[in-house]
């Protein structure tokens, strides 16, 4: 049985994590993009003043970015474990770190334009339930700001003007084209996070899951490996550089999916990840051991 | 790195700034973003506008705490998206006389030429930077429509000092932003074989 205090204690804790310490892959990725901008120019200036700003959060245990997001989590949970109880300790566990400024007050009541105050709302954490045979409970999130949010995109193929057809030559036009249209403004260097195939709602969910693996980890599937480095070598090539000044870091990862497709459909989607990757993660044994996952 | 006083009373000195300056602001400034800046343009906001005269608007939604003594701290207080205020940003610049805006991504054509019909600049604060520039921010003087609102969207007074920003766009009509997306146009026709898009 669990016990939901301790349940919403771990959960602050996580989000905590996730708003004020920058995984060390992205921070590591973010230093060689420095280290390959010329000296001087605003791109390195502009990474100079975001590796200050990670080691500055890390310190003042304070969010990296203003903007905190949408709380974006997977759950896996055993048998036995009731979704509901997971969820109000979640829930519990955001309007606290709101209350702490670990997370700023992030939902806003479309209709009537009040924010909540709260940081909670419909839809806000958005929560992905799933059982699994093993005795712990595992909670993988991502910290998905509003900025980059704005610039993912849905592409259909085939796409005339891209001359992308049903294929992943396709999918890379399309890649290569919405790292074009995304410019500075989804905060970049970015981690575009893929989904080929599905339809309009779980492409989205896929494209987001992708951003939960760590930069380095390499495609299973050879030829989406061979895809993954080649757009972003290709996307660096661009020139958009960071925030959009021009240089050579435009992007720090691009991580692809699959899900199998209607025959009418063939969607590839995409979601930005800002250059504040933030990502955290716990593993809950069944005695209430704590594993923190990076 | 050049210190930049604001209020900027004399307008010679906006018209000097060039886009790939650094400038460090001191002195005060607004913030404001997508619901304030639809609202000043409602109607004639007259207890906002003195705070807006000759200074900057700072586009941001920060993070807030506040004191015991009713006294706020910004927590966090990066740029946000630019490119949403396109349809207002020109004549808000304009009614208001402000002397600058303050964001991230850049903007468009619209607000270039308010730009230079009103003697102001855009400057680009790094994005995401939340810390870096929390730390610029040296005093929370006053808050609008913080009830209505809500604390990213409210318009806080604020002093700063020395806080990092560049030129991206000037007052006489050049843009970094148009040049970055002209010549990566120019490099993704090359990378996918195509004419012209």
């Amino acid at each position: 049985m669990v016990d939901p205090d301790r349940l919403t204690e771990t959960f602050l804790e996580m989000i905590r994590r996730a708003s004020t310490e920058l995984p060390a892959d992205v921070v590591e990725a973010l230093d060689k993009g420095r280290e390959a901008e010329r000296r001087d120019s605003l791109a390195e200036k502009a990474l100079v003043t975001i590796l200050d700003n990670v080691d500055l959060a890390r310190q003042k245990v304070a969010p990296i970015c203003q903007d905190t997001g949408t709380p974006v989590m997977w759950i896996h949970h055993p048998i036995g474990v009731s979704t509901r109880v997971l969820e109000k300790a979640m829930v519990d566990a955001v309007r606290q770190a709101t209350a702490r400024q670990f997370l700023r007050p992030n939902a806003v009541d479309t209709l009537t334009g009040k924010n909540t105050g709260v940081g909670t709302g419909r839809g806000i954490p958005f929560l992905h339930f799933e059982e699994w045979d093993s005795p712990d409970i595992e909670v993988r999130m991502i910290l998905k700001g509003g900025g980059s949010e704005n610039v993912g995109a849905q592409y259909k193929l085939p796409d005339n003007a891209l001359g992308a057809g049903r294929d992943l030559e396709g999918v890379r036009r399309v890649l290569l084209d919405a790292v074009f249209q995304a410019q500075g403004k989804g905060c970049s260097p970015g981690t575009l996070g893929v989904c080929i195939g599905g339809d309009r709602v779980s492409g989205y969910e896929e494209s987001k899951r992708q951003l939960l693996r760590p930069l380095p980890d390499v495609n299973p599937v050879p030829e989406l490996a061979e895809l993954e480095a080649r757009v972003l070598k290709e996307g660096n090539e661009l020139g958009v550089g960071p925030m959009g000044f021009g240089g050579r870091t435009t992007l720090l990862g691009v991580k692809v999916g699959v899900l199998d497709r209607l025959p009418a459909c063939y969607f590839v989607t995409i979601s930005y990840l800002c250059w504040a990757g933030r990502r955290a993660g716990v593993r809950i044994g069944e005695g209430g051991d704590v594993t923190w996952l990076s | 790195m050049a210190e930049l006083k604001i209020p900027v009373d004399d307008e010679a000195v906006i018209r000097e700034l060039k886009v790939g300056d650094f400038v460090e602001l001191t002195g005060r400034m607004i913030t404001g973003r997508d619901a304030a800046h639809k609202w000043l343009l409602e109607e004639p906001r007259e207890d906002v506008a003195p705070y807006m005269k000759g200074t900057m608007i700072y586009q941001c939604g920060p993070v807030v705490r506040k004191n015991p003594d009713g006294s706020y701290v910004f927590v966090a207080a990066g740029p946000t998206t630019s490119i949403r205020e396109e349809p207002y940003e020109a004549d808000v610049i304009c009614q208001y006389g402000l002397r600058g805006v303050i964001g991230k991504g850049g903007m468009g054509q619209k607000t270039l030429d308010g730009l230079g019909r009103c003697g102001a600049v855009y400057l680009h604060a790094v994005g995401g930077a939340a810390q870096v520039l929390a730390n610029s921010v040296t005093k929370v003087e006053r808050v609008f429509m913080l009830e209505e609102f809500g604390v990213p969207e409210a318009l806080w007074v604020i002093h700063v000092e020395r806080f990092p920003v560049m030129v991206t766009m000037d007052s006489h009509g050049q843009s970094l932003h148009r040049v970055v997306e002209a010549e990566s146009r120019r490099k993704l026709e090359e990378l996918l074989g195509l004419e012209t898009l």
